[in-house]
């Protein structure tokens, strides 16, 4: 039981990589981004292209792909989200939904429909592991990501609240029009928001790739992950992110022990337990969600 | 030249038309009062000077350069600060936080955290509270030092006494009186009459979108600004100082 549990706490470093992004979109910007599973997938293809046709290392890589990642954010803010939300709250959710299907046909035009992965290209890495008393095996790579969710969490807290560029993107998020007033640029505010957020999904694109294989539609189950890492954790709380990941991943592990397909069930059950409870507790209840769903 | 020259300025609101044709200068360290009834489109008029509404028609110059189109953001570091009403700040933000933000656009000079501290000492003990936990009083307090931390050329100030009690008002009058003394230029919209002729240089009086009254605070009567306030009272030149 010990060994589930750490290795799904460690699981849970890359489901908090993967929702970072997406809290991160959601609670500067209000913009649930529905293509965010699928740009992931964009960064490791991204990665494995370098790396398969010109042999450039993964980690090197990400020299390359980071800052790709970067531009697409902050274009992707200033030329499409920024228009479709002058639509209202929905369309830039139809947006990103039509962003990620254009983003997975794209790669599959491109590359296919076999299965890709980038361990092939990082060494004894995505194998390796240490051994701890009692037979625990703990995975290298896993280690790396719980690690970089956790630098990356913290940088991004120190750089929100101790620069001049992370209260601008606070304040943006907090009252656009206000922010404006006392001098800040909340177009430029949001746009690197949304490059900051590209950023963190390219890493998590990496490690996607580099624990998995990956294929130009594996964009929507990282997403899926992504929603229910973020929603458990509360949406828009850096560290929440991580305890949500953590608890979607143990939930999902120790599923997994119960029966075979317990995997997903166990993380959406507790996804859900998350989101009702989450509902009733600013008074929402199942009779005003019902509602809600027929009158929508 | 006039720090602020606003030309015919007409702003709506959709269909509304809370500001009509309005036209009026400032000069540098000169204390205007706008004054009026609820829904005259005062603090319209103000917001428009800060660039949170963009006018319909109309000009706006600050030292002869047009700023009509400008974005908010940009017109902070121009030298235009608002303190909004209902303070508006944020509140997820510590004391701190928000003046630090005032300083995001703004000019060089004096203005500091510690410089507004000292103006303001009941806020030191405050400055690593969250703002949303504040009295309306360190609240307003908070939100003028934000706007002074841009060290700006022309502070725009809307309903400052709004929701505070006398006391605190009091305090917060006496703060603009320091600014007023150090030669700051300020526009303010306050509904009571009397601290609105007390702090001012010149009054305007509005009606309906339009400047029903216009003149020297000294020279006007409360009575001929309660007329005004009401309707009774055409525009008057009034005497405006140069």
């Amino acid at each position: 039981m010990s060994n589930q549990i750490i290795q799904g706490i460690l699981l849970g470093g890359y489901y908090a990589l993967i929702a970072c992004g997406l809290s991160f979109m959601f609670s500067v910007m209000r913009i649930i981004n529905l293509a965010h599973g699928s740009l992931a997938v964009f960064s490791a293809y991204a990665l494995w292209w370098l790396a398969s046709r010109y042999h450039v290392s993964p980690f090197v890589g990400l020299l390359i792909v980071l800052p790709l990642m970067a531009a697409i954010g902050w274009a992707l803010q200033r030329f499409l989200l920024e228009r479709s939300a002058r639509g209202g709250a929905l369309l830039p959710i139809l947006t990103t939904f039509g962003l990620a299907i254009v983003i997975d046909n794209l790669l599959f035009e491109q590359f296919g429909a076999d299965t890709r992965s980038l361990a092939p290209y990082i060494g004894s890495l995505s194998y390796d592991s240490w051994e701890w008393p009692g037979s625990i095996y703990v995975g290298k790579l896993a280690v790396m990501m719980f690690a970089t969710a956790i630098v990356l969490l913290g940088g991004l807290q120190l750089f929100l609240t101790h620069t001049r560029l992370g209260r601008s993107i606070r304040a943006t998020s907090e009252d656009p029009d206000t922010a404006g007033l006392v001098g800040v640029d909340a177009r430029r505010a949001n746009a690197i928001a949304a490059a900051i957020a590209m950023v963190t999904v390219g890493l998590a694109g990496a490690f996607l790739g580099m624990r998995a294989t990956f294929d130009p539609y594996a964009g929507a189950p990282q997403l899926l992950f992504a929603f229910e890492a973020a929603v458990i954790g509360g949406a828009g709380s850096l560290w929440g992110t991580l305890i949500g990941g953590i608890v979607l991943a143990l939930a999902q592990t120790l599923g997994a022990q119960v029966h075979p397909q317990g995997f997903l069930i166990g993380g959406h059950a507790v996804f859900l337990v998350v989101l009702f409870v989450r509902l009733s507790a600013s008074g929402l209840g199942l009779r005003d969600l019902l509602r809600l769903g027929k009158t929508s | 030249m006039s720090l602020l020259s606003v030309e015919n300025l007409v702003v709506r609101h959709g269909l509304l038309q809370a500001v009509r044709g309005v036209s009026f200068t400032i000069e540098r360290g000169e204390t205007l009062a706008l004054v009026g009834a609820n829904g005259a489109g005062k603090t319209t008029l103000l917001r428009a000077i800060a660039g949170a509404h963009q006018p319909a028609a109309g000009r706006l110059l600050l030292d002869g350069a047009n700023l009509t189109s400008v974005p908010s953001h940009r017109r902070v570091g121009m030298g235009i600060a608002l303190v909004p009403e209902g303070r508006k700040l944020f509140v997820q933000m510590t004391v701190e936080e928000n003046l630090l933000l005032g300083r995001t656009a703004g000019r060089p000079g004096d203005w500091s955290v510690d410089k507004v501290l000292d103006m303001f000492p009941n806020l030191k003990p405050r400055r690593h509270a969250r703002t949303g936990h504040l009295s309306g009083g360190e609240q307003q307090a908070t939100a003028i030092g934000r706007a002074l931390m841009s060290n700006p050329e022309l502070l725009l100030l809307d309903e400052v006494s709004l929701g505070l009690s006398p006391l605190i008002v009091d305090r917060v009058y006496a703060a603009l009186q320091g600014l007023i003394a150090s030669g700051t230029t300020i526009i303010l919209v306050e509904q009571d009459l009397n601290r609105a002729l007390a702090v001012s240089d010149r009054v305007i009086c509005m009606l309906e979108g339009r400047v029903a009254l216009e003149g020297s605070s000294k020279a006007i009567s409360r009575e001929e600004v309660t007329k005004a306030y009401f309707g009774l009272h055409r525009k008057s030149s009034g005497s405006v100082p140069a």
